[in-house]
């Protein structure tokens, strides 16, 4: 007990110096712990960019290429599939609703979505969270458009502005769809998902903008007004995707395999958890780099702390030879030492956890609303109380370092203290 | 001491030699010899600090150059009491605590001074006669001492529970004439009043007057400082 006592004494003493290595392992466990957090939150979030949705199917591809373009709007379709297709599909006993997806237009960089209210009604996110509107409703009319949180808050649109959409996907477009413009009719609450930066626009209106064009350019001298539009049969001839809601779970093996068999063309039916996990597969590489990261800052903090240690030896060494004139054995020496750089550890992982909890706790609501990241604010997992009970070993054993050397330098000064 | 021969770690010119040199019990030995002359390396194989290559060190009874570590360091605390030539204290410790600290180590020590009745009384008591009175221990941290209240409250640690030998090395160095004289004075009081061997090693000659004996380091040890 002399030891701790002593040690902490010694600590009390060297408050200012102690107080910042104190810091720098705090602020270090609060990254590490932070990062681990925001991982797991990320892992979390992405996992939960869609959910209710039993199968996505496309045109025959990849599955996480599929889930890309689909649900992540990145990357382009292979290939569309048919409407005619798609109404077999819906057609099928086990199929509760399906909500159709055409994907190939944007609006200066967001990706243009031609879908039904289908979509607004089953998407889901996040559990079970459907999409709520924060302004308007859903479309009605033709060149309606509901646009993402994201997009609204970048261009600054409101409803009732009046937007056009350029074709392909290009961030600038040198062909756009400017005789029909479209009047944007509701804004979505952010989800923190990709429906934030989608401009959604009904699917009459992707094929309505598209008339009077043909492979993929405008028909000289053939346009068509859009009031005429109006009064023409907009059922498209394909889509992009499809996601498809069924009545039971347990037929999900059942509908995929009909898809994946289905004769008049090829197509492709993913799960989307299945396909999430082997995407998450791919950017995992990331995360295992951050948590490295933030490891090499504990390390870099504990150095400090051993430097601190170590800075004070020389003046330390009456100390130690007061302490062993007193009878004090080189293994208190080696304790003292060990002790203090357990305790300031230990205080800095403490104080770290504290620190990171509390900024969790203010900065959550914040971090949801731009970031769409839920970050709960949980009991530190198993995984971390190891960690942190492994940095404070750490520390303990960096500890030993200097007090190895001050345990041979006391052995080797004897009764005078050569400074 | 018989045929003790002794090489610092590291440093293998330097060797110290002690043919014979024996102090009886409640002694107060005077060490002369002239400075960076190895009484600091005798003193610290009386004092079982360091162990010599070879001989034998005989304190009490016991052949401490053949104790292991951790019993050297137990014998040190129960038997002897040491005073350095400066920084005596724990900085950080105050004035009672850094009197108390051989306590900490040595249960015979505890107990001699629980025969006085309370540790902290014992520590007033030495202070006060040492000439630190209680008013000036509460006052003041260790760190905020003069030198010469130091090295008193180095004394007084070194006679708390009344160990058989202290051991000074070059206690008054740092202190002028006048103070010298006091702090001897003091010194020899309490170590007599504890009935404790004392063993001061000094190059300071005028001194020699004050003690029972004075030995010259060169007429007991021989150092040899290799080329």
């Amino acid at each position: 007990m002399i030891v701790f006592r002593l040690a902490l004494q010694s600590l009390r003493a060297r408050w200012l110096t102690a107080l910042l290595s104190v810091l720098a392992i705090a602020f270090s466990v609060m990254l590490l712990l932070g990062v681990e957090k925001v991982r797991t939150g990320a892992r979390q979030s992405f996992a939960d960019t869609i959910s209710g949705t039993d199968l996505i199917i496309g045109a025959r591809s990849g599955g996480v290429q599929l889930l890309l373009y689909s649900v992540f709007r990145i990357g382009n379709a292979t290939n569309n599939m048919t409407w005619q297709s798609y109404k077999d599909i819906a057609a099928l006993p086990d199929v509760d609703w399906t909500v159709p997806m055409s994907l190939g237009d944007s609006h200066r960089g967001f990706r243009v979505l031609g879908t039904t209210d289908h979509f607004f009604k089953h998407y889901r996110f996040r559990g079970d969270q459907k999409l709520a509107f924060a302004n308007g409703s859903a479309f009605s009319d033709i060149f309606d458009a509901v646009i993402g949180a994201d997009v609204a808050a970048a261009l600054d649109y409101k409803i009732g502005d009046k937007i056009v959409i350029g074709h392909g996907l290009g961030s600038v477009s040198f062909l756009d769809h400017g005789d029909k413009p479209f009047q944007v009719k509701g804004v979505l609450e952010k989800t923190g998902t990709p429906v934030d930066r989608t401009v959604h626009v009904s699917l009459g209106a992707i094929e309505a903008i598209h008339v009077d064009w043909q492979q993929g350019a405008p028909i000289p001298g053939q346009s068509v007004s859009a009031e005429d539009v109006r009064r023409m049969d907009l059922t498209p001839q394909s889509i992009t995707a499809m996601l498809v809601g069924l009545k039971t779970r347990l037929a999900v093996f059942r509908v995929q395999r009909a898809v994946n068999d289905y004769a008049p063309e090829p197509l492709s039916a993913i799960l989307p958890g299945a396909a999430l996990q082997q995407l998450w597969g791919l950017v995992g590489v990331a995360e295992t780099a951050l948590a490295a990261v933030s490891a090499m800052v504990v390390v870099t903090a504990l150095l400090g702390m051993v430097t601190m240690i170590l800075t004070t030896l020389n003046e330390r060494r009456r100390e130690m030879a007061i302490l062993r004139s007193v009878g004090a054995s080189p293994a208190t020496v080696l304790g003292l030492l060990a002790t203090e750089a357990g305790v300031l550890t230990l205080a800095g992982a403490v104080l770290g956890t504290g620190l990171l909890y509390a900024g969790l706790a203010i900065s959550r609501p914040w971090i949801d609303r731009v970031y769409g990241l839920n970050l709960p604010l949980a009991a530190p997992t198993s995984w971390e109380l190891m960690t942190l009970c492994g940095i404070v070993a750490a520390g303990v054993l960096a500890g030993f370092g200097p007090a190895f050397l001050a345990y041979r330098r006391s052995l080797a000064d004897g009764m005078t203290v050569r400074v | 001491m018989d045929n003790v021969r002794f090489t610092w770690p590291g440093q293998p010119r330097f060797t110290l030699s002690v043919e014979k040199f024996a102090v009886a019990k409640g002694e107060r030995v005077l060490l002369l010899g002239p400075s960076g002359g190895g009484k600091s390396t005798l003193l610290s194989l009386l004092a079982g600090i360091v162990t010599p290559q070879k001989g034998r060190i005989d304190v009490l009874g016991s052949d401490i150059a053949k104790l292991p570590g951790a019993a050297r360091d137990r014998f040190r605390a129960e038997h002897f009491g040491i005073i350095f030539q400066m920084f005596n204290l724990l900085p950080y410790g105050s004035i009672t605590e850094n009197v108390l600290l051989p306590l900490s180590f040595s249960e015979r020590r505890r107990a001699n001074v629980a025969t006085n009745g309370d540790p902290a009384n014992e520590a007033s008591r030495l202070l006060k006669r040492l000439g630190l009175p209680a008013s000036e221990i509460v006052q003041h941290r260790a760190s905020n001492l003069s030198v010469g209240q130091q090295q008193r409250v180095a004394a007084a640690r070194a006679l708390i529970g009344r160990p058989e030998i202290v051991v000074a090395d070059e206690p008054t160095s740092s202190l002028d004439r006048e103070r010298q004289q006091e702090f001897l004075e003091l010194l020899f009081e309490e170590t007599g009043a504890a009935g404790a061997t004392l063993i001061m090693v000094s190059h300071d000659e005028t001194l020699a007057k004050l003690f029972t004996r004075c030995v010259r380091l060169g007429d007991v040890a021989t150092i040899e400082r290799g080329a």
